[in-house]
């Protein structure tokens, strides 16, 4: 799960980590009160979205030369005409694609003298098993082109989870960074305090990029962005109260509520499966076939029949799908149960467009024979490889 | 021969009085009469399970894993316990010292594997799984999830981070006349017990293995370093035939597909890195999940 900037600002706060005064709005009329409780004279403009890239975004509804996703204001006036030409429009960063993303909310930030700008992040480095600091002192750009150009720049530290991040490791980051002075003293504090925050609040992701050095030597946090590991979420109530669904694609919410991993893409062939990697497969062999695949859709090992008619709900919803494959092998799954759902889905919604459907594995017989018998138009298919060719030739003889 | 799993397992189930626990522990104990010994649940000790197909087939249950252990001499344990409390089993398995312990549950916290690892690596268990289908070896022991009806005993070496992939590289090396010498699923997770290197080390030193299915995901490195290990084994005198599988190539970055695992994060983890990595190494890896059987007679026909 994702949070907004000022909502992970806010986490790290709570455990002592230097970020500067803001407010949040959600509308232009709140901009000048927000900006007033700020020292100023110079205030930060920031779209919120579950995106990276806003600097260098631009918003689809101005013009080419309008200013991107953040900016800098240097009156109350400024301030209150960037959240006004904002607010509403449509951000279209790196990470967003070219539908982009809604500002529904920005974040008014006091300004700050910017002497360097570094680049920290922890994740869980998965070749050790544990969580591990990602540090360089190349800050603010886009951390992928350094790590291509200059890997040497990149230090990855993984922390021991008995001990925490100890004295040695932090002087290590601080060298690594190039921190002295009165930054190095923040560092030393800053560092276990990150730490802290990921593993408190089961982080999957906490990223400052930048972290600065301000002209006074002090370090702030000045951008963050944090997400949750989904499976620890029933462990802190006070996360779950920050998820955006405005953030979040329609269908992918209601498949979260039915216990369904679905991702939402950009082809025109649904896919319902058993097993990620087998769903992954499916996408895959679909594109050898020459078609795209509409979703990633894994119904889980032990879908009952309730599960896979929302499952095909789902996927029927979306209109760019002009097929459906249904792959199935059943493990602990019946043949007979995805049968069923699938009937009851089809004559709860209705089929517009044609359905493959391979199944294999335990009660197969008898799920073919409810297919079969069912008298709809269902395309039975042996295996993989000729259920992903006649699904795609469907397609092309329904264009 | 096999690895990891033979004829004598005997296995203890951690979540055996559950719906999951009971239905995979009647299938375990119908796959040619898989040595389940007992069962573990805290507030059930000195209870016993009796199965929902068959009467006779009873076991005991004890209110630890230790206990168990003691009293059965199970050289396994299978995990079936839900996600919030499946760390806490691992652990409680983990110091009873058990050799073998085979986590099926998927949805575990990361922080709560970082922490089983740390313990894992200070002590003497091999932990496969989580979020995995289990190991197979046929006609001798079932240990998971895996369906038992599409095994065939036979010479055929499977790995594999996808459960549902496993079943395809399975069916299709039985229908090839090939069959398996022991199937072994290592999990979707990103910090998991065992790696590929882990089990191709194992599939090297296995006599009755001639050759290898290796099937990977998007997400981490765990497949290039295998690949990495396979060269240097190669350069040694060590090989064996392999064919491979990558899921994922069409998936988008950023996102998890189904497995927490399966995620291209900081353009790293990609397929075509690895499917690269892999060929590189002499494995020939099929462009379809369809054709893992027919890939690897290609492979052994030279």
């Amino acid at each position: 799960m994702n949070i907004h900037e000022y909502q992970a600002k806010e986490v790290l706060k709570a455990y002592g980590a230097p970020v500067a005064k803001g407010v949040a709005i959600f509308s232009a009329d709140e901009a000048e009160a927000a900006a007033k409780q700020l020292p100023g004279p110079l205030w930060v403009v920031k779209s919120q979205i579950h995106a990276g890239g806003r600097g260098k975004g631009k918003f689809k509804e101005l013009g080419p030369d309008a200013k991107g996703g953040v900016r800098l204001a240097f009156s109350l006036d400024e301030v209150k005409s960037h959240a006004a030409e904002m607010l509403g429009n449509t951000l279209v960063t790196k990470q967003t694609g070219a539908a982009g993303k809604v500002v529904n909310r920005l974040y008014i930030e006091d300004g700050a003298d910017i002497e360097r700008e570094l680049y920290l992040s922890i994740l869980v480095d998965r070749t050790v098993g544990r969580p591990a600091f990602v540090v360089s002192t190349e800050g603010g750009m886009d951390i992928e082109a350094v790590a291509e150009e200059t890997p040497e720049k990149i230090h990855t530290l993984p922390i021991d989870p008995d001990t925490g991040v100890t004295a040695a490791d932090a002087a290590k980051l601080c060298d690594a960074l190039e921190l002295t002075g009165a930054a190095r003293e923040d560092g030393m504090k800053l560092f276990p305090i990150l730490h802290k925050a990921f593993v408190e609040k089961d982080m999957s992701l906490l990223e400052v990029n930048p972290l600065i050095v301000m002209k006074d030597g002090r370090l702030r946090v000045l951008d963050a962005k944090v997400s949750f590991d989904g499976n620890a979420l029933f462990r802190h109530p006070e996360i779950v109260e920050l998820r955006d669904i405005t953030e979040e694609d329609e269908k992918e919410i209601e498949a979260s509520k039915h216990d369904l991993a679905y991702v939402a893409l950009d082809g025109d062939i649904g896919c319902m499966v058993n097993g990620a990697g087998l769903a992954m497969a499916t996408m895959d062999i679909i594109k050898l076939y020459g078609a795209e695949p509409a979703n990633f859709l894994d119904v889980g090992g032990g879908a009952s029949k309730e599960k896979v008619t929302a499952a095909f709900k789902i996927i029927t919803s979306d209109p760019n799908v002009k097929g459906i494959l249904v792959n199935i092998f059943g493990g602990i799954m019946r043949c007979d149960v995805i049968a069923e759902g699938v009937l009851a889905a089809v004559k709860e919604v209705g089929l517009q467009v044609p359905l493959v459907v391979r199944l294999e594995g335990t009660n197969v017989e008898l799920g073919k024979k409810i297919i079969s018998e069912s008298g709809l138009n269902v395309i039975a298919a042996d295996d993989l490889d000729d259920a992903a060719q006649k699904i795609v030739k469907a397609v092309k003889e329904a264009a | 021969m096999s690895i990891l799993v033979n004829k004598d397992t005997k296995v203890i189930v951690q979540g055996l009085t559950g719906k999951t626990g009971t239905f995979h522990t009647e299938q375990a104990l119908a796959y040619y009469g898989t040595k389940m010994v007992a069962g573990v649940h805290p507030k059930k000790g000195g209870e016993s399970w009796t199965s929902g197909v068959d009467a006779a087939a009873s076991l005991p249950i004890f209110a630890g894993v230790g206990e168990a252990r003691e009293a059965t001499g199970a050289d396994a344990s299978v995990i079936y316990v839900p996600p919030a409390g499946a760390g806490a089993a691992i652990i409680e398995a983990i110091e009873a010292e058990v050799p073998l312990i085979v986590c099926i549950t998927e949805g575990i916290p990361v922080a709560d594997m970082v922490k089983v690892k740390a313990r894992l690596e200070k002590s003497k268990s091999r932990l496969l799984g989580p979020n995995c289908p289990g190991v197979l070896t046929p006609e001798e022991c079932k240990i998971g999830i895996m369906p038992g009806s599409i095994f065939k005993k036979g010479s055929v070496g499977v790995v594999s981070r996808s459960g549902t992939l496993t079943y395809e590289a399975v069916f299709q090396t039985s229908n090839a006349g090939l069959g398996q010498t022991t199937a072994v699923g290592i999990g979707g997770d990103p910090v998991k017990g065992t790696e590929f290197i882990d089990v191709l080390e194992m599939f090297l030193a296995d006599e009755a293995t001639k050759s290898i299915i290796m099937i990977g995901e998007i997400g981490g490195s765990a497949e290039e370093e295998a690949a990495q290990f396979l060269k240097d084994e190669a350069k040694k005198g060590r090989s064996k035939p392999m064919a491979g599988f990558i899921a994922g190539r069409t998936a988008p970055p950023g996102r998890t597909m189904g497995h927490a695992g399966a995620v291209i994060s900081g353009g790293k983890g990609g397929a075509e890195d690895k499917i690269a990595a892999m060929e590189e190494a002499g494995i020939r890896v099929s462009p379809s999940p369809a054709k893992l059987g027919e890939t690897l007679l290609e492979v052994l026909k030279g």
